[in-house]
């Protein structure tokens, strides 16, 4: 186990160095000078020498890159040069909401998605099995702000039970909160358990066909027992993996929700810097996203280790 | 929850196969869909439509009527003249993007996975790199920099799908590059670019066709994700993305100037799915069911 660690973590260094290198180049290689884009219509020749010096952007782009390398490895991913802030206040300040946000939508999608996984699997290509199969196709055609606005439309404007756009910090108001929350996470969640369903679902069915469930079943052991102790138990290892593979999607689906709802998340923090031409807090931010999903995947990959003992022990 | 009785369970996964590989009503209808869009997008300019940009403020959110026969949006634009021009938008990056796609990661993963060695390694590193962003947010930054186009749009979503390509048609060809016909072609002394074209592209072709018509759906979507959030196609072309942003405004007054755009990338979006899943099903012997 530990040797896996090591291997892992050799192949994360260089893809971790490779990311930090590409998020800077696309800042920097793209046409348009960065100083001019910042300063809008204040780009005065004077203004944007002195912006050039102030960003080292005067030097070489390797020295460029080591200098901004060195400055993110200490911690400092720069500061906005439109609110003052520091781009590591900024994340640190909106990453909670970003995280609930992620719970939320990855909890409500197992609950929706393992059960009707299992009515699915129990009766494989019976009439339930199909029409829940073909909602869930159907749902993965759905983009994720249009899910938000029929949501918004349904229940914020015609029920007028939950709120669209009022977000209530957690710290204020529990209840309050999560109202809050219902919306943007019921959008997210309804994206993911389609995923969810249709990977467990075959991978349940295969399950179910194998000879240790024929001989539990022969041994007259009560059907709900095989499906939730013998057939589910070996089905984590998928759940892990399916959770792993849609963190890129939830990601990209919560830049969305995040700004259709007005969440002051680290996605909306992005859009935001895009829209105020913020280069710097969108580098920083960019960068801390693309790192965290890294990091993401390497742990979701150990947990897939030690669940595992065909890959613990190398024998996969 | 119904007892486990073995008939339901024997071999599902072949009576499931069985039905799919006929393609049912459901596969011609998309089928048909994407056929009508696809004229419609094109034939846009002959059509006798009004103009997609003039804005006529005693006609804003007007009911649909013989002069609009969807209505009006918020500024006053004729709706169904909006609709089919950013039809155009939309397929123009969500087909282009895919073929730009498949012709780089295709010939990427043919090479890497012939040649493998140091080009394979280089091929399959960088990848990775690509794929250790979350795509949108990558998508969303890049195109800030580069600065909102049609083109650079199609750049950038074709850029970020080319990394899965690439594997796609690296596994394709190292399952079949050890077969003996490929073997015979090199024993008969054929170049190696006879063998990639000839041997190997024919055996990952129909793969990465279902596989691209799957991406169309996807770059759709980003397409719409994008131009939701004002980022993707610039106005005053109009997107569905950027017409259900405009019409999210009246959801209150006139919900129709949403939906109605919603409802055609929904389908559209749907039907790419729907064919790009039954050509998967009939060319992927191993996996009927999924």
């Amino acid at each position: 186990m530990l040797g896996l660690v090591g291997r892992k973590l050799i192949y994360l260094l260089p893809v971790l160095l490779a990311v930090t290198a590409l998020t800077f180049l696309i800042a920097s290689l793209l046409p348009g000078d960065l100083a001019m884009a910042m300063l809008g219509d204040q780009a005065t020749p004077e203004n944007v020498a002195a912006l050039h010096q102030k960003l080292g952007l005067d030097l070489p782009l390797w020295r460029q890159y080591l200098h901004w390398l060195g400055q993110v490895l200490g911690g400092d991913l720069g500061t906005s040069h439109r609110t003052g802030e520091t781009v590591i206040h900024a994340i640190a300040e909106r990453l909670p909401v970003s995280l609930e946000l992620l719970v939320i939508a990855q909890l409500g999608g197992l609950l929706i998605g393992v059960p009707l996984a299992m009515v699915c699997a129990v009766r494989p290509d019976s009439a339930i099995d199909r029409v829940i199969s073909g909602v869930a196709f159907g749902m993965l055609s759905v983009p994720p702000f249009l899910l938000a606005i029929v949501l918004i439309f349904i229940f914020a404007l015609h029920l007028g039970i939950l709120p669209a756009t009022a977000y209530v910090p957690l710290t204020q108001d529990v209840l309050g909160n999560l109202r809050s929350m219902a919306l943007p996470g019921a959008t997210l969640a309804l994206l993911e358990w389609p995923i969810i369903l249709r990977v467990l679902r075959s991978d349940l069915i295969s399950t179910l066909q194998e000879d240790y469930i024929a001989m539990a079943r022969a041994k007259g052991l009560k059907a709900r027992r095989i499906l939730f102790v013998h057939a589910l138990k070996p089905s984590s290892l998928t759940l892990v993996t399916v959770v792993g593979l849609n963190i890129g999607r939830l990601i990209g689906g919560a830049v969305v929700t995040e700004t259709i709802f007005a969440l002051p998340g680290v996605g909306r923090l992005l859009v935001e810097s895009i829209y105020t031409r913020d280069f710097i807090v969108l580098q920083g931010g960019v960068l801390f996203v693309a790192v965290a999903f890294v990091a993401i995947n390497f742990l979701v990959d150990l947990l897939y280790a030690a669940l595992d003992p065909r890959i613990r022990h190398g024998r996969a | 929850m119904a007892a486990l009785d073995a008939t339901g369970a024997l071999d599902p996964a072949g009576a499931v196969a069985r039905r799919r590989r006929r393609p049912g009503i459901v596969f011609w209808l998309a089928t048909a869909w994407i056929a009508l869009v696809l004229l419609l997008a094109v034939t846009a300019p002959l059509l006798p439509l009004a103009d997609p940009a003039t804005m006529s403020l005693l006609a804003r959110r007007a009911a649909p009527s013989a002069a609009h026969l969807l209505g009006t949006d918020a500024l006053g634009r004729d709706l169904l003249a909006r609709l089919i021009f950013g039809a155009r938008s939309s397929l123009a990056v969500g087909l282009l993007a895919p073929l730009v796609a498949t012709l780089i990661g295709g010939t990427l993963g043919l090479v890497a996975g012939y040649f493998r060695g140091w080009i394979e390694t280089i091929t399959i590193g960088a990848s990775d790199v690509l794929l250790a962003f979350p795509p949108l947010v990558l998508a969303l930054a890049v195109t800030a920099y580069l600065g909102q186009s049609v083109p650079n749009l199609i750049l950038v979503l074709a850029m970020l799908t080319v990394p899965a390509v690439t594997r796609i048609a690296r596994a394709g060809t190292l399952g079949v590059r050890e077969r003996d016909f490929v073997t015979a072609a090199r024993a008969l002394g054929a170049s190696h670019t006879r063998i990639l074209v000839r041997e190997l592209l024919p055996n990952i072709a129909l793969p990465l066709t279902a596989y691209f018509l799957v991406l169309v759906a996807v770059i759709i979507t980003a397409e719409g994700i994008l131009s939701f959030l004002g980022l993707g196609v610039p106005p005053p072309l109009p997107s569905w993305g950027s017409m259900i942003a405009e019409g999210r405004d009246s959801l209150d007054l006139a919900p129709q100037i949403a939906f109605i755009p919603a409802a055609a990338m929904f389908l559209t979006v749907l039907a790419f799915n729907l064919v790009g899943d039954r050509l998967r099903s009939i060319t992927d012997p191993r996996r009927p069911g999924s």
